[in-house]
């Protein structure tokens, strides 16, 4: 169906207007909200997310596929049964305790948002109660916590503590990351997971929420 | 603007000129071709038949130099342009004719046979930033009197760029010219469209031997494009003032100027040269030495003063290994002669001083070049007067990754080296492997070859170029050239 490789290539160009009018003539056409999905976004998504590991492509094409991939997304949810949840889940991220370092966070929250999670950033010198609180409350399935400075790292092991405490780790999974963060540190501490950089966090996220 | 480099005032370029001048139509130069000879008697130079040596008065290299064209075009196998050698234009092109090469498999040099500049070529005509080929190595295992013409043949077969190139031998030249010929397909053709660079290099100090004047003159008969590469050697062959070397060399470039005018006037030629600061320490010519780049990008300035466009061996390095040595002299060199508008600069691929020529440096050094020609796009506003509207854009989604300007702007206004040059964070490399430069670079060649696309050349042309080199090889006793495609190295 070449409606569908229509789509896709317009998503992996991140024209969102050309996406959006090409998802709605598909539902004209009376193809399914599922197989539009499925062969027209995703496929193309597929390629730009290909294209982004090799080198080919850098983070605004992503972020530009993903915001044409919402524009169609927008249209199919009306006819999409129940059983395929839109949203991928929430993540609560922020900079921890003492740390006002946040451009690293930031542009994980951008990823993440793009990539079609409930991002709810609490910003930066977030302290454990407010990270665990916060994702209690929301239902957050991810807690993603950034650190530049060695001395605000062990913040991110109270947190852990705090979700343990409070009985909540096996439903709230942990991601680290930050320049001082290694695998090493993440392991010592407990995190479920450590992203080296903003697009593998988000690859982290996905991996976590399965 | 254009960023520039100036390292002469005009007072003084202008002093070294007279300079140069006066010693032309005093001391003159030795020329040992009775063809030359005759060919400046003709025209006012006196000649003293006893040292050899012709003084040429100043007003006929004024003339020839008001003759010399100040750019000129060269065009690839197929015939297209691909480069603009005038104005401050820049175009990077190998180092050429390595005596060695730096095998990535032992990391020793060694000597180069058939396959080597093969790869080479093939790698060549993958380089983004480096417009032209070179006649990079000396193959060892053909007769010595084809290794000059059996480069360019090879070269011609496998890359489509054009050719900075040579001949060691007066009788050689005529089979470069018919390689040339069977790629254009006609005298006039190659004419209007040259596809070769000969280097044509006087002897220091102040004397053309009878190979190289005959060449120079052969060329200029065709319109070949001739770069003169005047060497003299700080304190050694040449004075050991960056001054005194720089009167040494305009003297040693404008008599080549005067010869090629008078042979053609009018006939393409590159002020070039590949001096050098002797180090009177080890006995060498180091091209890394920030004073041989001084007296590069100097020379440049009173080439273009002079109104003829340049050329010069910069941007390569001493150092014996692809090592942090091999990367600051390249990458100084490659950056003062952009910034100086050196038109045509030779240098990318090579180490130990002009001996060797290194693959995986070649990798290196295409990074190199495409900084140094983004620098040299200057700074310029694109869209960003008036600010404010970008910026409320800004202040409102909180970044402008996705902004209609950063998309328009982005991959022009950066360049993004790589994979050679590493910017992945300390964890993303270690998850990548903890490679080191020469191991991506090494990686990059092999990937280079793999992709390699076969020059577009038609098969006619290439089966005459073959049948073209068979023939000369037969004639000085190789009955069939070495296989081509061969991975064999030579025994140590």
């Amino acid at each position: 169906m070449e409606i569908l490789s229509q789509i896709a290539s317009e998503l992996e160009c991140g024209a969102h207007e050309a996406v959006r009018a090409l998802t709605q003539s598909a539902l004209e056409q009376e193809l399914e909200a599922g197989v539009i999905l499925e062969r027209g976004l995703l496929a193309g998504m597929q390629v730009v997310g290909d294209r982004f590991r090799n080198h080919e492509v850098f983070l605004p094409e992503v972020l530009l596929a993903a915001r044409a991939m919402n524009a169609g997304l927008e249209l199919l949810e009306p006819h999409l049964g129940k059983a395929v949840a839109l949203s991928r889940g929430t993540v609560v991220i922020g900079t921890v305790q003492g740390d006002l370092h946040d451009i690293g966070k930031n542009l994980v929250g951008i990823m993440l948002s793009g990539a079609g999670f409930e991002v709810i950033d609490l910003g930066k010198d977030v302290s454990p109660e407010t990270f665990v609180d916060t994702a209690h409350e929301t239902g957050a399935s991810v807690i993603g916590m950034s650190a530049l400075l060695t001395t605000t790292m062990p913040g991110m092991k109270k947190v852990i503590a705090l979700l343990k405490e409070r009985g909540l780790d096996s439903s709230v999974r942990t991601v680290v990351g930050g320049a001082p963060v290694t695998e090493e540190f993440a392991r010592e501490i407990g995190a479920d997971s450590y992203g080296f950089d903003a697009a593998h966090a988000v690859e982290c996220v996905k991996e976590l929420v399965g | 603007m254009r960023p520039r480099l100036q390292l002469l005032s005009t007072d003084l370029l202008e002093r070294i000129v007279d300079e140069a001048l006066d010693l032309l139509a005093t001391l003159g130069v030795k020329v040992q071709n009775d063809n030359a000879v005759a060919l400046l008697a003709d025209h006012g130079a006196t000649v003293d038949r006893e040292s050899g040596r012709v003084t040429l008065p100043g007003s006929l290299v004024t003339e020839a130099i008001s003759k010399a064209p100040s750019g000129f075009a060269l065009y690839d196998c197929l015939g297209e342009q691909t480069h603009d050698l005038s104005g401050d234009r820049v175009h990077f092109t190998p180092g050429s004719s390595g005596i060695t090469v730096l095998d990535a498999g032992t990391s020793e040099m060694r000597t180069p046979v058939t396959g080597d500049l093969v790869r080479f070529t093939k790698l060549t005509s993958r380089m983004e930033h480096i417009e032209a080929q070179s006649t990079a190595f000396i193959c060892s295992d053909v007769p010595e009197a084809i290794q000059d013409s059996y480069r360019l043949f090879l070269c011609l077969l496998y890359c489509e760029k054009p050719v900075v190139t040579g001949a060691f031998t007066i009788e050689s030249y005529a089979l470069m010219r018919d390689l040339q010929l069977a790629v254009r397909g006609s005298a006039a053709a190659l004419r209007e469209k040259p596809l070769t660079i000969f280097s044509a290099c006087p002897t220091a100090p102040l004397k053309w031997s009878d190979v190289t004047a005959q060449n120079l003159l052969d060329c200029a008969a065709d319109s070949v494009p001739i770069e003169f590469v005047s060497m003299p050697l700080s304190g050694f062959m040449g004075p050991v003032t960056i001054v005194g070397s720089l009167v040494q060399h305009t003297a040693e470039t404008l008599s080549g100027v005067v010869l090629s005018q008078l042979a053609n006037p009018g006939c393409p030629v590159l002020y070039g040269g590949s001096p050098a600061a002797f180090d009177i320490r080890y006995e060498t010519t180091p091209m890394g030495a920030v004073e041989t780049q001084m007296i590069d990008c100097a020379y440049s300035e009173i080439g273009k003063h002079l109104g003829i466009p340049t050329q010069a061996y910069i941007g390569l390095s001493d150092a014996k290994a692809l090592d942090a040595q091999a990367g600051l002299e390249t990458s100084m060199g490659a950056t003062l002669a952009a910034l100086t508008g050196i038109n045509s600069i030779s240098g990318p691929g090579m180490l130990d001083f002009e001996s060797c020529v290194s693959p995986e440096k070649l990798v290196v050094d295409n990074e190199i070049c495409g900084m140094t020609q983004r620098m040299i796009r200057g700074i310029e506003p694109r869209d960003d007067f008036p600010a404010q509207p970008l910026f409320e854009e800004m202040l409102r989604d909180g970044h402008v990754l996705i902004a209609d300007h950063t998309r328009k702007h982005l991959r022009s206004e950066h360049y993004f080296p790589g994979p050679v040059i590493e910017r992945a964070n300390l964890s993303r490399w270690q998850a990548e492997g903890k490679t080191t430069l020469g191991e991506r670079a090494h990686r990059e060649v092999l990937r280079h070859l793999e992709e390699y696309e076969p020059s577009r050349v038609s098969d006619d042309v290439k089966r005459d170029l073959v049948e073209l080199m068979t023939e000369e090889a037969r004639r000085h006793g190789l009955d069939r050239l070495p296989d081509r495609e061969s991975q064999e190295v030579p025994a140590r």
